[in-house]
């Protein structure tokens, strides 16, 4: 579904130039969940943005459905089936999250529909349909309705980056059941998760770890996961709680 | 009631939403001459003698009628001053819709300057809404220049939603309140320019009575190469709450002053204002591009939600 073939992504820092992404290749296979993974400040958020196509690599090609979309844009990457949910929702004034969900799906969704997506998050949607997406929501409020809008979209390839950043545990709880669910209705279908959690880790039917910008190890979950957890490169559900209540000592 | 044509009935969809003619009370005026009018057993509306406009009395208690007041110009080189003048009698409750549509093909100036006095008594409470319109392609200007004084007494209570999207080349707005105790000011002002346009909005709110208060809040886009100037003061002469906030976005060339004032006058006032102007943000765009709108498209989402 999703090739990348030898991709490098370069920043210019005071005149010098720093590699955040080296040659790094990668094939996601249709009908997989995936989960990037590494310490922070490895190039797995770059990565994700060079997908969408956010970002421009300085090398090596993209390639999707066998297509090359190196220089397809955003909008044309999100017409072909890639959707991209942001680690940091992005807040809108007077724009409600029906509007919101209603631009995902690409089509006039009835209320009721609008709102399945919303309770898939664990939103009561009654409460929140109307609602702009602006500075009244709560981060954790507006992570939910970013996952939403991802699964409006029903695309191809469906990536995260962090989504169990800023969220509760009862709504990471159903964010389990969310990934879980999306693989199982979404045909051909295929899901790239950027997370430290242990429990997404558990989840992925394959695992790529990412280490100053190069793909340190992959391979099937039962592979990899018991290095990691030995390595505590994954971050137990417990240490996430604590994360995610102390907004500040988290990327979020 | 004078037959609309076409232009003349878009124009007044668009100031006043209307289809037909409307319910209640109304006057709808047609290149300075009335098109129709009906008054009801509430609302009185009767002709000025000594200049153009209109007095329109509301029966104190009258409560869930409207009052519709379009203006439509189709001719071009027009230029008219209308003073209008509301009472609003102790404890009514209306909504009064005025509003001016300019359709201009000529290469003569078309200009309206619709002077509105509202005179609010005792707990009376008024919607007010006023848009602004302009179209067609001559080189003639469209100009309007409303100018719209409140008097508000006791307990009183006005809402005010002024909208001018598109088409009208140059505005002067000119707005002040006066508010008795316990009389409380909502204004809604929403504004986009485009093209060369300019428009100055000046409001001065006078709170004179204890516990009177205001909100004055106003959301414009300047696009091309249009210029806005913003200019909102609020007067604190007693135990009083004021508020006030410009939050724009600009875009192109355009040109945006904000120019927030406030002036306390009594200790136990208590006023503040905002003022932010700043081009749509990047990351915005990006995110409603990775719901697969172009750029074009996501901007005008973006606008139209935040001019909602």
């Amino acid at each position: 579904m999703l090739e990348l073939k030898e991709l490098s992504f370069q920043v210019e820092t005071e005149g010098q130039g720093k590699e955040i992404i080296r040659n790094v290749s990668l094939t996601i296979p249709e009908r997989k969940l995936i989960v990037i993974t590494g310490p922070n400040g490895g190039g797995k958020s770059t990565l994700a943005k060079l997908i969408a196509g956010i970002e421009k690599p300085t090398g090596g090609r993209i390639f999707f459905g066998g297509e090359d979309i190196t220089e397809k844009n955003v909008t044309e990457r999100a017409r072909m089936g890639i959707s991209f949910a942001f680690q940091q929702p992005v807040r809108f004034k007077g724009i409600r999250v029906l509007d919101l969900i209603r631009i995902a799906a690409g089509k006039q969704l009835s209320i009721a529909d609008a709102c399945e997506y919303l309770s898939a998050v664990g939103l009561c949607a009654r409460d929140y349909v109307d609602r702009e997406v602006n500075a009244s929501l709560s981060g954790g409020e507006l992570k939910r309705i970013e996952i939403a809008t991802v699964l409006a979209r029903n695309a191809k390839l469906s990536v995260f980056d962090e989504p169990e950043a800023g969220i509760d545990l009862w709504s990471f709880r159903n964010l389990i059941d969310v990934f879980q669910h999306m693989r199982e209705t979404i045909a051909d279908s295929s899901i790239l998760i950027i997370s430290h959690q242990e429990r997404i880790l558990n989840i992925a039917d394959e695992i790529v770890v990412i280490r100053d910008g190069v793909v340190d190890r992959k391979g099937k979950r039962e592979e990899i996961y018991p290095g990691l957890a030995a390595g505590a490169a994954a971050v137990s559900e417990c240490e996430g709680q604590i994360r995610a209540a102390c907004p500040g000592g988290n990327a979020q | 009631m004078m037959k609309l044509d076409e232009i003349q009935r878009r124009l007044l969809l668009e100031v006043a939403d209307l289809h037909e003619i409307p319910e209640g009370a109304y006057n709808i005026r047609s290149n300075s001459q009335s098109a129709g009018r009906q008054s009801t057993a509430n609302i009185e509306i009767t002709s000025k003698q000594e200049v153009s406009g209109l007095e329109v009395r509301i029966k104190p208690g009258t409560k869930r009628e409207s009052v519709h007041i379009p203006v439509v110009m189709t001719e071009s080189g027009l230029k008219e001053v209308v003073y209008n003048d509301f009472f609003v009698g102790a404890d009514a409750d209306v909504v009064i819709v005025a509003g001016c549509g300019i359709d201009n093909c000529g290469n003569q100036d078309s200009q309206h300057d619709g002077i509105h006095r509202f005179y609010l008594e005792k707990g009376a409470k008024v919607r007010y809404v006023e848009k602004h319109y302009g179209s067609g392609d001559g080189s003639g200007k469209r100009i309007l220049n409303p100018g719209t004084e409140v008097y508000m007494a006791e307990d009183s209570y006005m809402e005010m939603e002024m909208v001018q999207i598109k088409g009208v080349d140059d505005t002067v707005r000119t707005t002040t309140a006066e508010l008795a105790a316990g009389a409380k000011l909502v204004v809604r002002e929403r504004l986009m320019t485009h093209g060369d346009q300019n428009a100055v909005s000046t409001y001065v709110v006078t709170l004179n009575g204890e516990n009177a208060s205001a909100d004055v809040v106003s959301r414009s886009v300047a696009r091309d190469h249009s210029y806005q100037k913003f200019d909102a003061k609020i007067i604190g002469n007693a135990a009083c709450s004021g508020h006030t906030e410009c939050d724009s976005i600009i875009m192109d060339q355009g040109r945006i002053l904000a120019v927030p004032g406030l002036e306390a006058n009594h200790v136990d006032a208590s006023l503040f204002h905002e003022a932010a102007i700043g081009k749509i943000a990047g990351e915005q765009l990006i995110k409603l591009m990775t719901l697969g709108l172009t750029e074009a498209e996501a901007e005008e989402q973006i606008i139209n939600g935040f001019l909602r």
